[in-house]
């Protein structure tokens, strides 16, 4: 098992005859994700990647039972497809799109029917079960199958978690990036109750940044729920408060949202909270022989 | 983006949001004109992005137009230093020349994003004027939250839940339910991603005001705001941020030595974290994208070696399915055309990463490649120890 994507994915890429969308598309593929579709209004009927392209979502839903969407548009265009994907019914829906105005995914979380499609980015590096299906941008090959669950608001960030815990021969069971806004479609909770019920998972990286409560609220979900060992990074220790670490959403406001208080709570959790980011995997490590 | 007072006033206005009458001034002749026009008395205001500027006496109030003049005089040019400012302070270029009110009651209301829910949140408070923050840690029972369905927008039932909360009545309860419906209308409009009147102002008449008015856009937004997008003020910005954002780098400048350049905001956070721990000091923050094509590189070496305080250069890079030995194409071309002669610690992972660490120390140039973001951290110390020594 694994969450979020597997061997039961049906990937449709929107957007798939722009560069990016074509490159990601095929990357995806190459790395063994079943690509059945792709979609841009006006091109249907055309073929690319070697799939055909359909006018809308609800038509490649129809035709190719595809259960998964990987948004790769302009951030003008991102909450319409986002919105498109739900209204298709989608298991899973995912964007890397960055700059994704936030009002608009204000709106789109509010078309999402309870128990409807899961929003997954936007701004985030996507997610991978690896030697399974990557639906993201992230390098495949630096990945392991394995056991241990990592969740990230950050990108290149996740591949040097992933990179130290293939290093030392610990695979992953999924790796999820949430993303690097302010509203994201999913937060640490809800991955980290997938990770909860997931067999296949037997322990947890979370890596967070300054900004917000996502990690407080993570460290609740812990100390109830999660009987799983945690390993906890949290970015921006040093960053200067009232400024904008380049997510929109790495911001320390009036007091708010600092590491400190994210490590404390985590701790508190029973959390492994390193402080340097070079310790991420020898930390998992020695949980693990535990 | 931040905005001007007088920018951020005229804004709200345009939604139905009540604002004192006012006019802007660059000069002090200006402002003797704008008062004589709004007449006497007038309160002069410093317009700069930072709060605090009362503390710092960037407000006066004047009663005849020689008070007019002297307030003017005194706080265009002044460099005001507040606790939002840093201690280098803030120069005032431009006031807000603005009708004196009769004051009622002063009070706190806000817009954010509350990110919790992922919906817009309505914050107010009758203690108007002071620190919310401290308010809120102080006496949270004197904070009102109302939470707004984004597809309904903010609701009668609402608006009034608010007023009745701040203790409104009458003729300011219907003034207070209007002010608090415009207000949401220009949050939403604008694509703000924070309103703040602090205070709002309940004049001896029963009208309802924005004293004060701050008002912070999303950036992301700004492609479809273009009447926002105009009213930036780059004298606000620090120069070397002004020329990152011209080529869509993430650069912001800090205290210490070390210059960063890192691809991904987490990673370059995760970055400046573990040059701290080995005992140094990021000298910025600086996210070179994901890609980390040749091209931002050499826009990014350009702005961290201008600099004067970096010392020492940590590159640190994840390429992943980038190729490492075009990074390093990339970076000793970049070197050698800008003569950057500060020493420089790589760390990269990717693919090639073997043939890139040759390139590098084949180049003749000081690079110093490193294992890991710890050896890179160890190494950039190592360089800064060696440069005191000599």
């Amino acid at each position: 098992m694994s969450v979020l994507v597997g061997n039961g994915t049906r990937l449709v890429v929107q957007g798939i005859t722009g560069r990016e969308g074509a490159f990601h598309a095929e990357a995806c593929r190459d790395y063994g994700t079943n690509l059945v579709a792709g979609v841009v209004p006006g091109k249907g009927g055309q073929t690319a990647v070697g799939v055909p392209v359909f006018d809308t979502v609800a038509e490649a839903v129809e035709k190719t039972r595809a259960n998964v969407g990987f948004v790769l548009v302009p951030p003008p265009f991102c909450a319409d497809a986002y919105a498109e994907a739900v209204d298709a019914g989608l298991d899973l829906v995912v964007s890397i799109t960055e700059g994704v105005p936030t009002r608009d995914m204000v709106r789109v979380m509010r078309t999402v029917p309870p128990g409807g499609t899961r929003i997954l980015g936007p701004n985030c590096p996507g997610v991978i079960s690896p030697g399974k299906a990557k639906v993201g941008i992230m390098p495949g090959f630096i990945h392991k199958e394995g056991h241990v669950g990592v969740v990230s608001r950050s990108g290149t960030l996740t591949y040097e978690a992933v990179h130290q815990l293939s290093e030392r021969g610990i695979g992953q069971s999924t790796c999820v990036g949430i993303g690097g806004d302010p509203v994201i479609g999913t937060n640490f909770v809800d991955v980290l109750e997938l990770f909860a019920a997931d067999d296949d998972t037997g322990a947890v990286i979370l890596i967070g940044e300054i900004g917000g409560g996502a990690e407080e609220e993570a460290a609740d979900f812990i100390r109830r729920e999660l009987r799983k060992p945690v390993v906890a990074f949290i970015a921006g220790q040093t960053a200067p408060p009232g400024r904008r670490m380049g997510h929109a959403g790495a911001i320390v406001m009036g007091g708010q949202g600092t590491a400190a208080g994210k490590m404390e709570a985590l701790r508190s959790a029973g959390c492994t909270v390193v402080e340097s980011p070079a310790e991420m995997g020898a930390a998992m490590e020695a949980r693990l022989r535990g | 983006m931040n905005l001007h007072e007088h920018q951020a006033k005229a804004l709200l206005a345009a939604y139905g949001v009540p604002i004192p009458r006012g006019k802007v001034a660059f000069s002090v002749d200006e402002a003797v004109a704008a008062a004589s026009e709004l007449g006497l008395p007038v309160v002069v205001k410093a317009q700069i992005h930072a709060g605090g500027r009362g503390k710092a006496g960037g407000v006066r109030l004047a009663r005849t137009e020689d008070e007019v003049r002297a307030a003017a005089d005194a706080i265009l040019g002044a460099t005001l230093v507040t606790k939002q400012t840093g201690p280098e302070g803030r120069l005032v270029r431009r006031l807000l020349v603005e009708e004196g009110v009769a004051i009622a009651r002063e009070l706190y209301v806000s817009f954010i994003i509350d990110r919790s829910s992922g919906r817009p949140m309505c914050i107010a408070s009758g203690a108007g004027g002071m620190d919310i923050e401290e308010v809120a840690a102080e006496t949270p029972e004197k904070i009102l939250t109302v939470t707004v369905d984004p597809a309904m927008g903010m609701q009668p039932f609402q608006a009034r839940r608010l007023a009745f909360g701040l203790g409104f009545e009458g003729q300011v309860f219907r003034n207070g339910t209007k002010f608090l419906t415009a207000l949401y209308r220009a949050f939403e409009g604008l694509d703000a991603s924070q309103v703040e009147i602090n205070p709002m102002l309940v004049t001896e008449g029963g009208d309802v005001l924005a004293l004060d008015a701050k008002v912070s856009v999303d950036d992301s937004a700004l492609f479809r705001q273009p009447k926002v997008a105009a009213l930036r003020d780059i004298h606000e910005e620090s120069p070397l941020e002004v020329e990152a954002s011209r080529h869509r780098l993430s650069y912001i400048k800090l205290d210490g030595s070390v210059g960063c350049m890192v691809n991904g905001a987490g990673l370059a956070m995760a970055t400046m974290d573990i040059v701290k721990l080995a005992g140094a000091s990021p000298a910025n923050f600086l996210d070179v994208g994901g890609g980390a094509s040749a091209e931002q590189i050499e826009n990014a070496f350009r702005i961290l070696s201008s600099d004067p305080e970096v010392r020492v250069v940590l590159i640190n890079i994840f390429g992943g399915i980038l190729r490492c030995d075009r990074l390093a194409k990339g970076l000793i071309a970049a070197v050698r055309k800008l003569g950057v002669t500060l020493p420089i610690v790589i760390r990269m992972e990717g693919t090639n990463v073997e043939l890139a660490r040759r390139m590098l120390e084949e180049s003749g140039l000081d690079f110093t490649t490193a294992d890991g973001m710890r050896d890179a951290a160890e190494q950039v110390v190592k360089r800064l120890a060696g440069q005191e020594a000599a």
